[in-house]
C-alpha cells in the first residue's frame, strides 16, 4: 500500500522541512519527501494550497472510558481526534474507573486495541483512586507502556507524597504531569475571583490556587532533580514562576490550552456554563501573558484538556454544571485563528508546540515527518472558515467554549499509520 | 395614562439592572410613576394585562417579593399563580429548564423567578420565549427591589443624579447591593458601600463604588443609607462579627444618625432584624422610608410586568 500526497505546503521544523514537496507513504511509515517526486502509488492525495503537517499530539483529553460512555467513548473521542487533526492523544486517567492500577490500565489497553481511530497512549493516576495518598505502582506502569502519570482533577495536596511520586517517576522516567490546584484555596470557586466572581454573585477561584501549587511542585522538583510537566497553564503568576524555574535550569514543561490564549473572564459574565472549566477563564492580562509565553517558550505545548460532558450536566444552574469543555476538534483552528493569524506564532512554531513538543515531553515517536517515522500526517486548509456549530462535532459531546465563533483552519485529510483516517466531506467547512 | 416617552422598551425579560441603559431604568421608572396612582383607586385595577397569565416560580422562600409582584400582576388584571419548590416536581428532579419549558406549555405569559443560584434567570429566560422576570438570583440581582429603592429616593429626594448613597451591611452576598450599585451608578448617584472587610467582596471597586469600613464614614454627607439584612443564618463558619458586635460597629442608631445629614433618607429592603443592622427607633423614626418603599414595590413591578408583557406581544407579531 503506496500512498503520495502531492504539491502541499510540507512544514516539519524537526525535519528543517518549510517547502511545498510530495510525500511518500509506505505500508504505515514515511518513505520519501522530496519535490516532484514520480511515484507510483495507490492512492494520491492533491494537497495543493494546503499546510501538510505532522498530526498533532495531544498530551491532555478525556475519552471518559471506561465508566462514562455517555460523555464519550475511546471511539467516539479519537475520531472526534482524527477529525480535529489529532492523531494522537493521551488519554488522563481521571475516568470513573480510574486508571491507578495494572489491573484497569490493562482494560484500558483492551478498549483502546479494539476501539481506537487514532493512537491513544496512557496517562495513569499517582496516587489510589486520585486521593493523595497512596502511590501507585508507577514503576510496574512504565512497563505497561504508559506515557505519564497525573492525578489529573485534583493535585496530591501533601508535599510529601508528592516528592515520593516526583523521585518514583525519575527512576521510572515518566514525566508527572500537574493538574496544579490548591484546593483549599480555591475553595468552592467556579469562576476567576475578583470582580467577574463579585459582579456575577458566583464564588471564584484564585489565581493564587493555581501559582502556588505550581510553584510548590517545581520546588519540589527541583529539589530532586525530577522532571515535571504542568499543564493548563491559565495564569500570569505561573508563567513567571516556570520562566523563572526553567532560566535556572529545573526540568519543568508546560501546556495551555486553547481557552486560555483566546478567551477572557470577560466571556463568561452571560453565565453560559459552556464557559466553566478549571482553571476558570482569566484576565486580559492573563491572556496577553499566556500568549507571550507560547512565543518566547515558557509554555512548550498546547493540549486541549478534551472534557466532555453531557447536556444534562452542562444546560443546567452555572453554579451546578460540570468544569469543562471539549477541544480536539477546535484546537488546531483555535491556534491558527488567535496565535498564527494574529502573528504570535508562525505555523513551524505551532507545529513545535502542538506536535514535537508534546511528543518529545512524553517520550513518544511522534510529532516529525522523518523518513521511516509514523505516517500520521494531516493536510490543513489553513485559511478557509467555518463557524463552530452543535452538530459541526464527531465527538458525544457538544460542550465547547467557542460554539457561534468563526475559526480559520479546516482539516481536509487526517493519515493515521500510512492510511487515510478522515476526510472532511463538510460542505460547510 | 402614560407619558409618551422617548425610548421604548424592546426587552422581554428584566434580569438585571447592569445591562439596561440610563434610559431603560428612567422608563420603568417613570412608567411605574403613572402606575402609582392605581393603587389610591378604590378599584385598584386597570385592565392592562387582562387575559395574560403570570407564574411566581419561587425556588426560596420569600413572602414579600411574591406578594409585591402578585399583587402588582392583579392590579393589572393578569391571572397570577403561584409555585414554590415545597409543591412542585422539582423535588422530584425536574431540571430548571424542563420546568420553565412546562410552564410555556401552559401558554403563560410571564415567568417571576426566584432562584438560589446566581444567574439562573438569565439561563431560563434564553430557553424560553415567555418573559423572564427576575425576581432575585443567588448573589447576583434583585432588579426590581433596587429599582423600588431608586424609585422611592427619587420620590422623596426629587432625583437621583448627584446623590451620595451608602449601602451598608452584608455587600458580599447580596443581590440587592448589586442591584442598587449598577442602577444608582447609571443614574448618576456617588454610592459607597461599607461593611467589615470579611463581607466586601474582592474588586468591587471596579464597579465604580467606593469601599469604606467606618460606618461613620459612610453616614458622612450621605443623602441616603440602604441598610442591608444580616443574614448570620447562612454564616455557617462563624466567619461574621458576632451580631453584638456588628450592631456596635456598623447598627444604625439614633445616635450615629446625629452625625449624619438631618434629612438622611433611611431604606431597607426587609425584613428587618431590630438591634442587628437597625435599631428600631431608626426604624420606626422620622428618617425612614421602609412601608413607602414597600408601597412603591408595587408601582415598580406593575410597570415592569407591563413593559415586558408589552415588549414581548411586539416581538412576538414581528415573527
Amino acid at each position: 500500500m503506496k500512498l503520495i500526497i502531492k504539491n502541499g505546503h510540507v512544514i516539519s521544523p524537526a525535519d528543517n522541512l518549510n517547502d511545498v514537496c510530495d510525500i511518500v507513504v509506505q505500508d504505515n511509515k514515511i518513505l520519501k519527501i522530496g519535490k516532484n517526486l514520480k511515484e507510483i502509488a495507490d492512492n494520491t492525495i492533491d494537497a495543493k494550497d494546503k499546510i501538510v503537517m505532522p498530526g498533532i499530539v495531544d498530551m491532555h483529553v478525556h475519552l471518559r472510558e471506561p465508566g462514562r460512555e455517555d460523555k464519550e467513548t475511546v471511539s467516539s473521542g479519537t475520531l472526534a481526534a482524527i477529525a480535529g487533526g489529532v492523531t494522537t492523544v493521551v488519554s488522563m486517567p481521571n475516568t470513573l474507573i480510574p486508571i491507578d492500577s495494572i489491573e484497569n490500565i490493562k482494560l484500558l489497553k483492551g478498549i483502546i486495541e479494539k476501539k481506537a481511530q487514532a493512537n491513544v497512549f496512557i496517562c495513569a493516576a499517582i496516587t489510589k483512586e486520585r486521593a493523595g495518598r497512596e502511590l501507585t505502582d508507577i514503576m510496574k506502569f512504565k512497563k505497561e507502556g504508559v506515557v505519564a502519570i497525573s492525578d489529573d482533577g485534583a493535585s496530591v495536596d501533601s508535599a510529601e507524597v508528592m516528592l515520593k511520586a516526583l523521585k518514583k517517576a525519575k527512576d521510572a522516567k515518566l514525566v508527572i504531569i500537574c493538574h496544579s490546584e490548591d484546593k483549599f484555596l480555591s475553595a468552592s470557586g467556579v469562576v476567576n475571583l475578583g470582580f467577574t466572581s463579585t459582579k456575577m454573585g458566583l464564588r471564584g477561584i484564585s489565581k493564587e490556587s493555581e501559582y502556588k501549587r505550581v510553584k510548590r511542585d517545581i520546588d519540589l522538583a527541583e529539589k530532586i532533580n525530577a522532571s515535571l510537566h504542568i499543564t493548563h497553564v491559565s495564569c500570569l503568576e505561573s508563567v513567571e514562576i516556570i520562566a523563572k524555574a526553567k532560566k535556572k535550569g529545573v526540568a519543568v514543561t508546560a501546556d495551555t490550552t486553547p481557552h486560555y490564549f483566546a478567551l477572557s473572564e470577560e466571556a463568561v459574565w452571560g453565565y453560559d456554563p459552556n464557559l466553566k472549566m478549571n482553571p476558570p477563564l482569566r484576565t486580559k492580562d492573563d491572556v496577553l501573558a499566556i500568549r507571550e509565553a507560547l512565543k518566547q517558550g515558557v509554555i512548550d505545548a498546547i493540549a486541549s484538556d478534551h472534557a466532555p460532558h453531557t447536556e444534562n450536566e452542562k444546560e443546567i444552574e452555572f453554579e451546578r454544571a460540570e468544569f469543562g469543555v471539549i477541544g480536539l476538534e477546535t484546537e488546531l483552528s483555535c491556534a491558527i485563528t488567535y496565535l498564527v493569524d494574529e502573528k504570535i506564532l508562525d505555523m513551524s512554531e505551532l507545529v513545535k508546540k502542538m506536535a514535537i513538543n508534546p511528543a518529545k515531553i512524553l517520550g513518544i515517536n511522534r510529532g516529525t515527518l522523518g523518513v521511516g517515522r509514523p505516517a500520521d500526517i494531516i493536510v490543513v486548509s489553513k485559511d478557509k472558515e467555518w463557524v463552530v456549530k452543535k452538530n459541526s462535532f464527531h465527538s458525544k459531546s457538544k460542550n465547547s467554549a467557542f460554539l457561534g465563533k468563526n475559526l480559520k483552519g479546516v482539516v481536509e485529510c487526517t493519515i493515521l499509520g500510512g492510511k487515510i483516517a478522515y476526510v472532511n466531506t463538510n460542505s460547510h467547512k | 395614562m402614560r407619558k409618551s416617552n422617548n425610548i421604548n422598551w424592546t426587552k422581554k425579560d428584566l434580569l438585571d439592572l447592569e445591562n439596561l441603559s440610563k434610559e431603560e431604568i428612567e422608563l420603568i421608572l417613570q412608567t411605574a410613576a403613572s402606575f402609582k396612582e392605581v393603587s389610591t383607586r378604590e378599584i385598584k385595577k386597570v385592565p392592562a394585562l387582562r387575559g395574560k397569565t403570570v407564574v411566581n416560580l419561587f425556588y426560596e422562600p420569600s413572602t414579600r417579593t411574591r406578594i409585591s409582584f402578585e399583587v402588582a400582576a392583579k392590579r393589572l388584571s393578569a391571572d397570577v399563580i403561584n409555585i414554590s419548590t415545597e409543591t412542585s416536581s422539582v423535588r422530584k428532579g425536574e431540571t430548571l429548564i424542563d420546568t420553565g419549558k412546562n410552564i410555556e406549555a401552559l401558554r403563560v405569559d410571564i415567568i417571576i423567578m426566584r432562584h438560589n443560584y446566581s444567574g439562573a434567570a438569565v439561563m431560563l429566560a434564553r430557553q424560553l420565549k415567555a418573559s423572564v422576570v427576575n425576581a432575585g438570583d443567588g448573589w447576583h440581582e434583585h432588579p426590581t427591589q433596587a429599582l423600588l429603592d431608586m424609585f422611592t429616593l427619587r420620590e422623596k429626594l426629587g432625583r437621583l443624579e448627584g446623590l451620595n448613597v451608602s449601602i451598608v451591611g452584608d455587600i458580599a452576598h447580596s443581590r440587592v447591593a448589586r442591584s442598587n450599585i449598577w442602577g444608582l451608578m447609571k443614574l448618576g448617584a456617588r454610592v459607597t458601600v461599607c461593611a467589615p472587610k470579611i463581607l466586601i467582596p474582592p474588586a468591587i471597586e471596579q464597579m465604580g463604588v467606593r469601599v469604606s469600613h467606618n460606618i461613620e464614614e459612610a453616614l458622612a454627607g450621605a443623602d441616603a443609607i440602604n441598610v442591608l439584612r444580616m443574614q448570620f443564618e447562612r454564616d455557617k463558619e462563624k466567619a461574621f462579627p458576632s451580631q453584638l458586635e456588628y450592631f456596635k460597629s456598623f447598627g444604625i442608631t439614633k445616635e450615629r444618625l446625629k452625625s449624619a445629614k438631618k434629612d438622611i433618607i433611611v431604606m431597607h429592603p426587609g425584613p428587618i432584624n431590630r438591634g442587628i443592622e437597625i435599631s428600631s427607633d431608626v426604624a420606626d423614626g422620622g428618617n425612614s422610608v421602609i412601608l413607602e418603599q414597600v408601597t412603591n414595590g408595587i408601582a415598580v413591578r406593575m410597570a415592569v410586568l407591563f413593559l415586558v408583557a408589552q415588549a414581548n406581544d411586539y416581538i412576538k407579531t414581528k415573527k
